[in-house]
């Protein structure tokens, strides 16, 4: 048995601090067995949230030593004996109590983004696509929807920008819809204008955050990036464009 | 006495109690069917139960061997239920499922290819052909996703996120609507609707070791056995043969059988392939009876016969427990479970990469290099709410059941795999029989205030009590009992124990005090949750006490092998008006003869 | 400091290492290069040209280390020339915009240098410069959007600097070799790593389709490029360093403090 030192943040909207709690932990066990360990004991109303316990809902984010994680599969052993372990709640969105936050806003964009429609079935016929060509789409759909992502994009995080941004989660759902081979609406306008992928400076910290590794800067966003471009940047297309009569 | 006026109120013509796959999915057939929906979920939307699920979903669309058809769906069925299932149902289930799983990609889900472009499929344990449609080892999660962005762009759908429903509403026999609270602000919240669709799933969580997320507290079981409902099948809970054993804090996460279905073996210490020992009777001429002939089933061979890892799983827990009961378990007390030397690294990850990962993390152990440790964990519940089997509605008029929530359909053993296909077609099932049962209706149901200020006063009288029991404290001293006295082989003296502790706890229960305010107050919502898993607890320890037999998931070491006389009964649990648990033991119809001469048939005949 | 102060962080890691390291990386190299190609000498050693300097559009002569006028493309040093210090009369002023702007554009550099230059943000859960009107690429940026066409000139690049490798073989006319010839041979190649793992490249090579299985050599080749995309930073640093040190090598090798080692025996 070893001692560890928690230092948690406690809290509501209005406004809270860390306090600091001790316990010993056995080995093997991660963040998240600590928290519910402290729960149990010595604070029966830690606000916190989780599910799986198995890194697969995306329920349990949060900042541990200031780096966004998901606390079920964060070993505890990993962090230096003496060191203690600060934990607070995700940034970008509004605290509700303790380390839960109003994550509401993401379930909004979701929304707003126009859903899959498949071509039509030939004569009601099993779809086929290769494995390749889903291979893109699949990855993205690897998504927890721990939202990781989207609080460390200092779009939504620092620069206050959520009115113009629908972050990288958005990014990928949208480029996972792009891509689909099956799919025939046309996102790429709002992709520009409306979900703002010109506001993504691709520095790739929603890469290094996400717990599912999803490549979203270069798999995801950048490609739509560079389709955004096709359409509305390359003066060659557009003359193409212009030439052949297609819209696209 | 609270004034109900005062209360946030929302009327729908149907609130959906769920927002797994199967209240997804139900809530979804409403929408379709015109209905005001409501879908009422305590945790966020998308992190329900169904996104854990990893192997797949099984359904005959004979994409990976053309000789599968729902037929050989419903015999691999009823034969892993243990010929107990509701037939109907069963029939049901085979049937729709391969619609329901090429809806799916109609609506947007990517599962894994063959070759020629269709759906591929994977084997598991007790499906006869590769039938799990799958995505890698993330399957409920594209499942859920899939649902969720599809139902979110649904008009008449609303979904209330983080809201727990604490109790039913009764305008005389009939469904009136329901009571829940916001678990952000612990504000109640009264639901007006006329009907009411329970999608929550099972109660794994009285349990210590499990493979279930908090959820599962059986607040489903609670709700409708308070309404006046039958449970059935209670006794069934299925031990998932493979679930973590180290470390401790992690035991009971899940090993998909996908590892085994990719060619994985079980040794004991002895390096012995312990499985070949323990193939009943029954499954025998089905199973392969060499490692080579094992091995050409897994690489294709259509003449070869399966591997026995890929027996049901009843079996393979039994013989695991029996294992590591013998002495000859691994390190941790678990048997090992060996994909290392079986297949190549490259390919370990990309068909288990969540399996890769979770074990890398979590435990340190790089699966394409090392065996897993693994032991049984508590999975799935195969009883639940007693429904009709083509509308999925109660005895109480309006008040619907599917997915795990509901009893019937798996009989005393769940294939896996059967579980995603299940909480689709029934879902869709449930949905339809609200439309009717909604459309059926002359008038608007009412709200007795008197049910309602009960509800409450219940609920918030946790929160005034000055002193009493830690909710935490008492939810683990239960989930130390069941794993003692409830485990997967069980006894007349243990079961009794049983009993006897769960009388002590639910004294305890009855002075849980939760501290601080109800915003967002985990110990809170733990304290309301202890009285639901006390009831499913009861439940299973009852109805395992009354079955003198052992059959699929349910073993009584005193009672060992199948009863015949006992195939003709199931065993209904509900509330006696004194409020005691009342256990009957009813006789089963007999089968459908058409449906009786596919289950008992030979394979061959039903291979086309 | 309140939480939403510039470089705020709970972060007990050196999360600053990193920007720091490209600060200094490409500070460093940013000077050289324009040291080196404001010189306008010293760049030519027969028969290895410096990539600083290559094409040679106009050449001035009499210069030391200066090319021979023969290997100018449009001759002598214009005349009309301003001639001042911020534009001195170098062959490499000339050339130095197009691999400028391919590298100022190439969605990796962007990431690096908006860390470690402009830091939005400067590391991951680190408060970023607060910009009350942060535009990211809308605004002036938008002109990384035309990345691809400085990957055009960056493409006519490479066979321009395989051509000077080449050249590098031949020492009056005679074939041999010298370790400056590995230099220049080991630069456009490092180069074409880089180059061809660019994300606009592995676009319009392929990515701009839903259907790969529709043409297995349009996939092949998205496959090829996706894997040196995958190492692109690294080619990026490596392209960077050797550019650097080839152009460093000849100007050394040409102001004689330097001996190349040849088969000619120069
Ligand atoms: C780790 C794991 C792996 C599995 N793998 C497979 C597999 O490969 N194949 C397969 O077929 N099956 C598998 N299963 C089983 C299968 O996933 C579940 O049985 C199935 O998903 C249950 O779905 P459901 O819709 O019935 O309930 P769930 O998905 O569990 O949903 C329950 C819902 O009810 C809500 N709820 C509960 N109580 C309340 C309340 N009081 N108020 C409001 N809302 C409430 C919850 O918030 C949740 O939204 C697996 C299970 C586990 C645990
Ligand atoms: S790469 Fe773009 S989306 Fe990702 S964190 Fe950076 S700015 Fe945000
Ligand atoms: S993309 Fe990754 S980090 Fe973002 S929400 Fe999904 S899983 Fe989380
Ligand atoms: S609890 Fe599900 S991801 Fe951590
Ligand atoms: S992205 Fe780096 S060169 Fe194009």
């Amino acid at each position: 048995m070893i001692e560890r030192n928690f230092k948690i943040w406690r809290g509501n909207s209005k406004g809270g601090d860390f306090v600091n709690y001790k316990i010993s932990i056995d080995e093997g066990m991660v963040v998240l067995d600590a928290l519910k360990l402290i729960q149990a004991d010595q604070a029966n109303d830690l606000g916190l949230r989780w599910n799986c316990k198995a890194g697969k809902c995306g329920s349990c984010s949060m900042e541990i030593n200031g780096k966004p994680k998901l606390a079920c599969m964060d070993r505890v052993t990993d962090y230096k004996e003496d060191s203690q372990i600060t934990v607070r709640p995700v940034k970008t969105f509004p605290v509700i109590k303790d380390l839960v936050t109003d994550l509401s806003w993401n379930y909004e964009q979701n929304k707003r983004i126009p859903p899959f429609k498949p071509k039509p079935r030939e004569n009601g016929a099993k779809y086929r696509m290769q494995q390749e060509d889903v291979d893109r789409v699949q990855e993205f759909r690897k998504c927890i929807e721990c939202y990781l992502c989207q609080n460390v994009c200092h779009i939504l995080r620092d620069q206050e920008k959520k009115n113009k941004f629908v972050g990288p989660r958005f990014m990928i759902r949208l480029a996972s819809l792009e891509m689909h081979p099956l799919d025939t609406e046309d996102r790429i306008p709002a992709i520009k204008n409306e979900y703002g992928s010109g506001y993504c400076n691709i520095t790739k910290c929603c890469t290094e955050v996400c717990p599912e590794s999803i490549k979203i800067t270069d798999n995801g966003i950048i490609p739509i990036k560079e389709r955004v471009v096709d359409r509305f940047y390359d003066p060659v297309l557009k003359l193409f464009r212009v030439f052949s009569g297609s819209k696209k | 006495m609270i004034d109900i006026k005062e209360l946030q109120t929302f009327e729908h013509d149907v609130i959906v109690v769920g927002a797994g796959g199967s209240g997804l999915r139900a809530a979804i057939e409403c929408s379709v069917q015109g209905m005001s929906t409501a879908v009422v979920c305590k945790s966020l939307l998308g992190k329900a139960h169904t996104v854990m699920a990893e192997g797949g979903v099984a359904a005959s669309l004979g994409n990976a061997d053309a000789r599968d058809n729902w037929k050989i769906h419903f015999r691999d069925t009823m034969r892993g239920g243990k010929f107990l299932n509701d037939w109907k149902m069963a029939e049901h289930h085979a049937k729709e499922a391969a619609d329901r799983v090429n809806e799916l990609e109609e609506w947007g889900a990517v599962f894994d290819r063959t070759k020629d472009g269709l759906i591929n499929q994977r084997n598991f344990g007790g499906h006869r052909y590769p039938r799990l449609a799958h995505v890698g080892d993330r399957t409920g999660l594209e499942i859920i996703r899939t649902l969720q962005d599809y139902a979110v762009h649904r008009e008449n759908i609303k979904v209330y996120m983080e809201c727990t429903a604490l109790g039913l509403l009764k305008d005389g026999e009939r469904i009136s609507g329901l009571i829940a609270y916001w678990r952000d602000s612990g504000e109640f919240i009264l639901f007006k609707a006329k009907a009411v669709i329970l999608a929550t799933g099972g109660a794994g969580r009285a349990w210590r070791v499990t493979s279930n997320s908090w959820e599962y507290t059986g607040d489903g079981y609670a709700l409708a056995y308070h309404a006046g409902t039958e449970l059935i099948n209670m006794e069934f809970t299925q031990f998932h043969p493979t679930g973590m054993v180290w470390p401790h804090s992690v035991k009971g996460i899940l090993v998909t059988e996908g590892v085994r279905g990719d060619g994985g073996i079980l040794l004991n210490s002895e390096k012995e392939r312990f499985m070949f020992r323990y193939v009943p009777e029954k499954f025998a001429p089905e199973t392969a009876d060499t490692e080579e002939e094992g091995d050409r089933w897994l690489a294709g061979d259509k003449t070869a016969r399966r591997p026995p890892e890929l027996i049901t799983r009843d079996e393979v827990a039994r013989a695991i427990t029996k294992e590591i009961n013998e002495g000859r378990g691994s390190p941790h007390g678990g048997v090992f479970l060996d994909i290392a030397t079986r297949i190549p690294a490259e390919k370990i990850k990309k068909k288990l990469p969540s399996m890769y990962h979770q074990f890398k993390v979590l435990a340190n152990l790089d699966i394409t290099k090392e065996p897993m440790e693994v032991g049984p964990t508590l999975h799935y519940f195969m009883g639940g709410v007693r429904v009709d089997s083509d509308t999925q509605m109660s005895r109480v008029p309006g008040l619907f059941a599917c997915g795990e929530c509901s009893g019937g359909m798996h009989g005393s053993n769940r294939l896996g795999g059967n579980s995603l296909s299940d909480i689709l077609v029934f879902g869709r099932l449930a949905g339809l029989g609200a439309k009717n049962y909604v459309n059926s209706l002359s008038n608007k149901p009412n709200i007795d205030a008197s049910q309602v200020n009960e509800i409450i006063k219940n609920a918030t009288d946790i929160l005034n009590r000055e002193s009493g029991t830690n909710p935490y404290l008492i939810h683990e001293d239960l989930q130390d009992v069941m794993n003692r006295y409830v485990n997967i082989v069980r006894t007349e003296e243990e079961l009794k124990t049983a009993i006897l502790e769960l009388e002590r706890i639910k004294h305890g229960a009855a002075k849980v005090k939760a501290v601080g305010a109800s915003q967002y107050n985990p110990g809170w919502h733990e304290a309301l949750s202890i009285g639901n898993l006390l009831i499913s607890a009861e439940a299973v320890t009852l109805a395992a006490l009354m079955r003198e037999e052992s059959r699929g998931a349910h073993t009584r070491l005193d009672f060992p092998g199948e009863r015949d006389e006992w195939l003709k009964y199931i065993i209904t649990i509900s509330k006696n008006k004194d409020g005691s648990m009342k256990i009957e033991k009813i006789e089963r119809p007999s089968p459908p003869k058409e449906l009786a001469e596919i289950a008992y048939a030979k394979i061959e005949e039903l291979e086309k | 400091m309140n939480n939403n102060s510039i470089g705020f962080t709970y972060r007990a890691d050196n999360w600053w290492l990193q920007p720091v390291a490209v600060l200094v990386g490409l500070g460093a190299f940013i000077a050289y290069s324009t040291w080196a190609g404001m010189q306008g000498a010293y760049y030519y050693y027969e028969p290895y040209l410096s990539p600083f300097y290559s094409p040679l559009v106009y050449v001035k002569t009499g210069i030391p280390g200066g090319a021979p006028l023969s290997h100018s493309l449009l001759g002598a040093w214009p005349a009309w020339w301003p001639n001042f210090f911020l534009l001195p009369s170098s062959p490499a002023v000339l050339i130095l915009i197009f691999p400028l702007s391919f590298r100022l554009t190439c969605y990796y550099y962007r990431k690096a240098y908006y860390r470690a230059f402009t830091w939005s943000p400067p590391a991951c859960a680190v408060g970023a410069f607060p910009q009350k009107n942060y535009k990211g690429e809308t605004g002036l940026l938008t002109f990384q959007n035309f990345h691809r066409y400085a990957l055009y000139t960056a493409i006519i690049f490479l066979f321009i600097l395989y051509y000077d490798a080449a050249q590098a073989f031949f020492y009056k006319g005679g074939f041999g070799a010298g370790i400056g010839t590995l230099v220049l041979l080991i630069n456009p190649t490092m180069l074409a790593l880089y180059t061809l793992g660019c994300h606009s490249f592995r676009h319009l090579i392929g990515g701009q389709t839903d259907c790969f299985s529709c043409s297995k050599t349009k996939f092949g080749l998205w496959k090829k490029v996706t894997y040196l995309n995958e190492r692109h930073q690294l080619f990026a640093w490596l392209s960077l360093f050797w550019v650097g040190f080839t152009d460093f090598y000849i100007r050394m090798v040409s102001m004689g403090i330097i001996k190349d080692y040849n088969t000619w025996g120069i």
